[in-house]
């Protein structure tokens, strides 16, 4: 019998041998916290008057080395049989393999103490919940790159020595641009409203200083939003390479995302009440990943993953269709939900829309006073809902929902004729599926 | 399912019924009690009758592809999850559910949003689709 060689995944055939992180990690991960001890040291001192030497600190600071060379010495990973494996912890033994297929994106990530000593993180997501351990922290800027062209290699199947292929630059854009959209935004221009409140009135206002000093705490508890929403979009770099798009940004803390071409579950695009009269739009993208509870990731990485900061229309729209060919943002003429939808949504009906092409994504349009565009490729929908609720049905209404895995954008084609919107849930069903059944 | 909500119905119902009628009648005599009485059982055949009608309102279809659950009265909803995108499959199943030998089928996908839940099935029933869901689940699995 001529037996056909198997077809060995060329993943499985991949192995490397157990290695290290960065000696210097644990300096990077105790960094902000030997600074607080100390800090908290001084000033215990300086208040109950001792001169002495503080002893206690440095017993905690010993310790605290000692534990992270620990910690550096019983953490060790090493890809084998197709799996990333990463094993740590001293008495609390725990080892995790992740499937090199399963990867949705990898970013590399340099907080500012990493980055002086020349440091970089690689963090792998996956879906699901935990993603936060699924990370090697820290190894030197030039492995955590080898890594990554190594991880997303083995991902898309390739052999582990294949160069990182070349990234053609999309686009940059320019900072003092970005910095002005940002101060635009809801958030970071209400701050600097207070702000300059709080000056003006400490000038104005007899006795004004002490209004002013209330509003201090507040602007103190902010500015670290502020400043991690410009550091999430200051110097942004877009690329495209043969495995995936390349996302950098950052001005202490850089990260560079890199997203994989089919791992795009949702793209959104949005438009501030401020940028409408410049024109410009953001468009942020989701790829497979739960918000978990319990772990806030440090950094910027809560808010979605920008694709465009801050752009033209055109600009935008070239992007979109770069990125999901064929999405448009503009709603061709038919998509708008029946007259009658004003009474059931009055403030929104101005913006609200709902269209499909052809069977490749579903967009839709929805918001108050900031419209926003959800475009979901069709073989990434997750499910299909429709509701109805008391009002909408006495005005026969419906909602079609299409939600995405992620972060929960839902393309809703809201208040549309309760027939069609029936006729709808089953076409979306049946585009959906042939998309899959493309797609795979 | 029904009997189910039935008895959950008279388990709340009936205390908190005769926790009003009680003491119109003791308090107050039949003056109070009689109207007191009344409206309790009017509260009651209404909710008997909306929890009828919610209990009518659910249903599922399985089809080729996937699955199609319809719920609600008020606020109706129907969910299409295809079979290739759930993740996993809960089967639960209360006290009172328990006593009634019921169950309860629902399905996840990596959507958060995605929302069907079968309750109050015949046990055996929802594990004959919980087998049914996995082993399609397992033929048609597409990625994320």
């Amino acid at each position: 019998m001529a037996s056909q060689p198997a077809v060995e995944p060329v993943v499985s055939s991949m192995n490397t041998e157990w290695s290290r992180l960065h000696p210097l990690s644990p300096v990077v991960r105790a960094g902000s916290a030997v600074a607080v001890l100390v800090l908290f040291s001084t000033q215990f001192d300086t208040g109950r008057r001792r001169t002495g030497f503080p002893w206690e600190s440095l017993v905690l600071l010993g310790l605290g080395v000692v534990a992270g060379v620990v910690s550096w010495l019983v953490t060790r990973w090493r890809v084998h049989s197709g799996d990333l494996q990463i094993e740590t912890g001293l008495i609390r033994r725990q080892s995790i393999r992740v499937p090199l297929s399963r990867i949705q994106a990898i970013d590399v990530i340099s907080p500012v103490i990493a980055r002086v000593l020349g440091l970089a993180e690689v963090r792998v997501v996956v879906a699901g919940r935990g993603t936060g351990r699924t990370k090697l922290a820290y190894l030197s800027a030039g492995d955590a790159q080898r890594v990554r062209a190594m991880l997303l290699a083995l991902a898309h199947g390739l052999a582990s020595e294949t160069p990182e292929p070349p990234a053609v630059p999309l686009l940059r854009i320019d900072n003092a641009r970005v910095v002005f959209a940002t101060m635009l935004t809801a958030p970071v221009n209400v701050l600097i409203a207070i702000a300059v409140l709080a000056v003006v009135a400490s000038f104005l206002v007899p006795r004004g200083a002490a209004t002013a000093s209330i509003a201090i705490p507040a602007i103190v508890g902010v500015v670290p939003e502020v400043f991690r929403r410009f550091n999430a979009v200051y110097d942004f770099q877009l690329a495209e390479a043969a495995d995936g798009l390349r996302l950098s940004r950052g001005l202490l803390q850089t990260r560079t995302e890199t997203i994989p071409f089919g791992r795009i579950q949702a793209v959104r695009w949005v438009q501030p009440l401020l940028w409408r009269r410049f024109g410009w739009v953001r468009l942020e993208v989701d790829v497979a990943r739960q918000r978990s509870s319990q772990q806030r990731e440090e950094g910027s990485s809560q808010l979605a993953r920008t694709l465009l900061p801050v752009g033209s229309r055109e600009h935008a729209a070239w992007l979109l269709q770069r990125v999901l060919p064929g999405a448009s943002p503009v709603p061709p003429p038919g998509s708008r939900p029946p007259r009658r939808a004003v009474v059931r949504a009055p403030f929104s009906y101005h913006w609200l829309a709902f269209w499909h092409d052809l069977g490749r994504h579903a967009m839709a349009r929805t918001g108050r006073v900031r419209p926003q565009v959800v475009v979901v490729p069709l073989e990434k929908v997750q499910s299909v809902r429709l509701r109805q609720g008391p009002l909408q049905r006495w005005l026969r209404l419906a909602t079609v929902h299409i939600d995405t895995a992620g972060r929960g954008w839902q393309a809703r084609a809201v208040c549309w004729d309760a027939e069609e919107a029936d006729a709808l849930l089953w076409e979306l069903t049946d585009r959906a599926r042939e998309a899959r059944r493309r797609g795979r | 399912m029904w009997s189910a909500r039935q008895v959950s119905l008279s388990l709340i119902g009936v205390p908190v019924g005769l926790a009003a009628a009680i003491p119109a009648w003791v308090a107050v005599g039949p003056t109070a009690g009689v109207p007191v009485t009344a409206a309790v059982l009017v509260v009651l055949a209404l909710l008997w009758v909306l929890l009828r009608g919610r209990y009518r309102s659910w249903g599922y279809l399985e089809r080729a592809d996937d699955l199609v659950v319809r719920r609600g009265l008020l606020f109706r909803q129907v969910s299409v999850v295809p079979y290739g995108r759930m993740q996993f499959i809960d089967v639960s199943a209360g006290p009172i559910d328990r006593a009634f030998g019921l169950a309860t089928v629902q399905l996840h996908t990596a959507a958060a949003a995605s929302d069907a839940r079968i309750p109050g099935l015949a046990r055996d029933e929802a594990e004959r689709l919980r087998d049914r869901l996995a082993s399609l689940g397992e033929a048609q699995a597409t990625g994320l």
